[in-house]
């Protein structure tokens, strides 16, 4: 019996991910009156058990096999759901990520369990053994789902950034388990990687100057661009713009794209529609530029400029570099 | 070279999401439909591959018959067999619903030989369960990996390339395979007014299928607490470049 958690780390490096979960897990596990297990899959985690005990587990299982190097999500799933058939855990906490959901799917099909994902709260009167309910969400957060998983053994993942990490150091044992994988689940694993060049990305700038469907076209993004530079910002936009083929997807804000947090966002002729919103709505400031004073992102930014971004755009790069003495 | 891809109806709102009163569903009386955006990109990537390699591509639905209209739009953009896998009322759970489209699967291979890929969405819009394609594949015991940016293929191996926070990672899965695509692999291509003509004369093969209902149950829908911003206006027009500069200082982003 225990609330068991997963810890996604890549190539021995944790995730930040894992600490919510770790968190939330310890939470529940305490809620329930049970303990907070972890599994690390892959001998190169063995190293995170000291971390992963500051956040109060009292067992990691290590699942080894010689070809967990790598990531490999249908032989981790596979690692996992080994690990829950011998611990037996009440419930079984994912990173609300690519890999954790992928993980957690893979787990949920072997065991045949139904998995609930993306959780951002769970029922304060869980018991451990009635069935959990839970508020998930849906529509990447712009609905939330009151919902009921009814199983043996209840899988989830938490929804990234819904549980502040806080330490709980306790003593913790080692449980090493030597898991049996056959070569359906080999052929998933990471083959190689290309490294991202070092610079400033969407989802880390500060400053993202973004254009929606106002822009009008792909040469139009200049003075946006400028704008951003300026700033030491990056150029964002909706979807309207990449159906549009005005710029390439990485540079999408929202439910399909990049989820934003900058000190400010600039949403130049961009409506706010509802998909949009929940990948700025993180954003610290947002100022918004459209021509019509009813907009939904002008209803709900905290500061507006209402007339044309063609005009007001280089308006504004044109008073920075006044200021500057440019 | 055969591909399968499973689309999924969705509502299309605007500004905001409404519910109905009782909280079960999305109010759709205002609403068009559309497939989510990862599943557009699957049967566009699904067509590119058979433009490339020869084959053809189906694309499957579980939904009301009114989700006739996505697999149409699948077929006006090169989709060239359709099937309906019909259902009434709510949605099925992801449980459900992964194990009747793996069964309907099965029926279609059984009749017209394996696909080589099977395509998923990364995560459907609406429930975003980020779970039916893995299930459908384990119980077809194929190979899957979710969120391609890419997808190759050559000598009977998948390269599938996607994004992590380190950059990219990059798979190779022996086909028969599954695979769930994210939004930006491809820009989906609008279909021309000859796919659209096309489109009306794929016959939508029906295939029923009964399904036990799984173990996550949805008790209600709600609205996020909506942010309440008391917009100030800088001003209208270039004349309020000063004001805004005004602003980049006072927050620390004018340096
Ligand atoms: C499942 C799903 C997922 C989606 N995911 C995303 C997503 O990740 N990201 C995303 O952005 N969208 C997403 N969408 C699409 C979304 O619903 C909207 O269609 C899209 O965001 C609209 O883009 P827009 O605001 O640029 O265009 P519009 O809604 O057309 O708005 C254009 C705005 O520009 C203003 N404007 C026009 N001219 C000017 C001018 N000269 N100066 C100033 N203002 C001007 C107009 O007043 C208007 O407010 C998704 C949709 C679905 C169904
Ligand atoms: N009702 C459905 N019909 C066809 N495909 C579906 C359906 N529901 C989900 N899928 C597929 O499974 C993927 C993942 O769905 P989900 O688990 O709901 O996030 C989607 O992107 C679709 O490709």
């Amino acid at each position: 019996m225990s609330v068991l958690v997963v810890v996604e780390h890549d190539r021995g490096t944790m995730t930040p991910a894992s600490l919510g979960a770790l968190t939330a897990g310890r939470n529940l596990a305490k809620q329930i009156n049970t303990t907070l297990e972890a599994v690390t899959v892959g001998a190169n985690a063995d190293a995170l058990s000291d971390a992963i005990s500051a956040y109060g587990a009292t067992t990691v299982h290590q699942a080894h096999h010689a070809a967990l190097v790598d990531f490999g999500p249908e032989a981790w799933g596979e690692s996992v759901a080994q690990v829950v058939r011998k611990s037996s855990p009440q419930v079984v906490i994912g990173c609300g990520t690519e890999r954790g959901h992928e993980v957690i799917a893979q787990v949920a099909a072997r065991l045949d369990l139904p998995a609930s994902m993306n959780c951002i709260e769970f029922d304060a009167s869980f018991d451990g053994v009635q069935p959990l309910r839970m508020t998930r969400a849906r529509w990447g957060g712009s609905l939330l789902e009151n919902a009921q998983l009814d199983a043996s053994i209840k899988l989830v993942t938490l929804a990234n950034h819904t549980v502040e990490p806080v330490e709980a150091p306790t003593p913790t044992n080692i449980a090493v388990i030597n898991v049996e994988l056959d070569a359906s689940v080999m052929h998933s694993f990471v083959r190689d990687r290309v490294e991202r060049v070092a610079g400033v990305t969407l989802a880390t700038a500060p400053v993202v100057v973004s254009g929606g469907r106002g822009v009008g076209s792909a040469e139009a993004f200049g003075p946006l661009e400028e704008l951003a530079g300026l700033l030491g910002g990056i150029v964002g936009c909706s979807r309207a713009v990449t159906n549009n083929g005005w710029r390439n997807h990485t540079d999408q804000v929202g439910q399909t794209g990049t989820r934003i947090a900058p000190d400010i966002y600039i949403a130049c002729g961009i409506s706010g529609a509802i998909q949009h919103w929940v990948g700025a709505m993180a954003s610290k400031n947002i100022l918004a530029i459209n021509t019509d004073r009813e907009a939904n992102i002008v209803t709900k930014a905290g500061y507006a400029v209402i007339g044309d971004l063609h005009k007001v755009v280089p308006a504004i790069s044109e008073e920075i570099r006044r200021r500057r003495g440019l | 070279m055969n591909i399968l891809v499973c689309v999924k109806r969705v509502p299309a709102p605007g500004a905001r999401i409404n519910i109905t009163e009782d909280g079960q569903q999305v109010d759709t009386a205002f609403l068009g439909f559309t497939v989510s955006p990862h599943e557009e990109c699957a049967v566009e990537a699904a067509v590119q591959l058979v433009e490339k390699h020869g084959g053809e591509v189906t694309v499957l639905t579980l939904g009301d018959v009114l989700a006739e209209e996505q697999l149409r739009t699948a077929a006006s953009v090169g989709a060239v067999k359709a099937v309906l896998v019909p259902i009434e009322g709510m949605d099925w759970d992801a449980q459900r619903t992964a194990s009747a489209i793996s069964s309907a699967i099965t029926a279609l291979e059984t009749a017209n030989g394996t696909f080589d890929l099977i395509l998923f969405g990364n995560e459907s819009a609406d429930s975003c369960g980020y779970q039916v394609g893995v299930r459908a594949a384990v119980k077809l015991g194929r190979p899957m990996v979710n969120g391609a940016k890419g997808i190759e293929l050559a000598d009977g191996v998948a390269t599938i390339r996607r994004e992590s926070d380190a950059g990219q990672e990059i798979y190779k899965l022996p086909l028969p395979a599954c695979i769930g695509v994210r939004e930006g692999i491809n820009l989906p291509r609008y279909p021309t007014m000859k796919g659209r003509l096309a489109s009306k004369k794929v016959e939508i093969q029906r295939t029923e299928i009964s399904a036990e209902s799984g173990g996550l149950q949805m008790i209600q829908l709600q609205r996020p607490p909506e942010r309440v911003s008391n917009t100030q206006i800088l001003g209208t027009g270039p004349e309020a470049a000063s004001a805004v500069v005004d602003l980049l200082v006072e927050l620390g982003v004018f340096k």
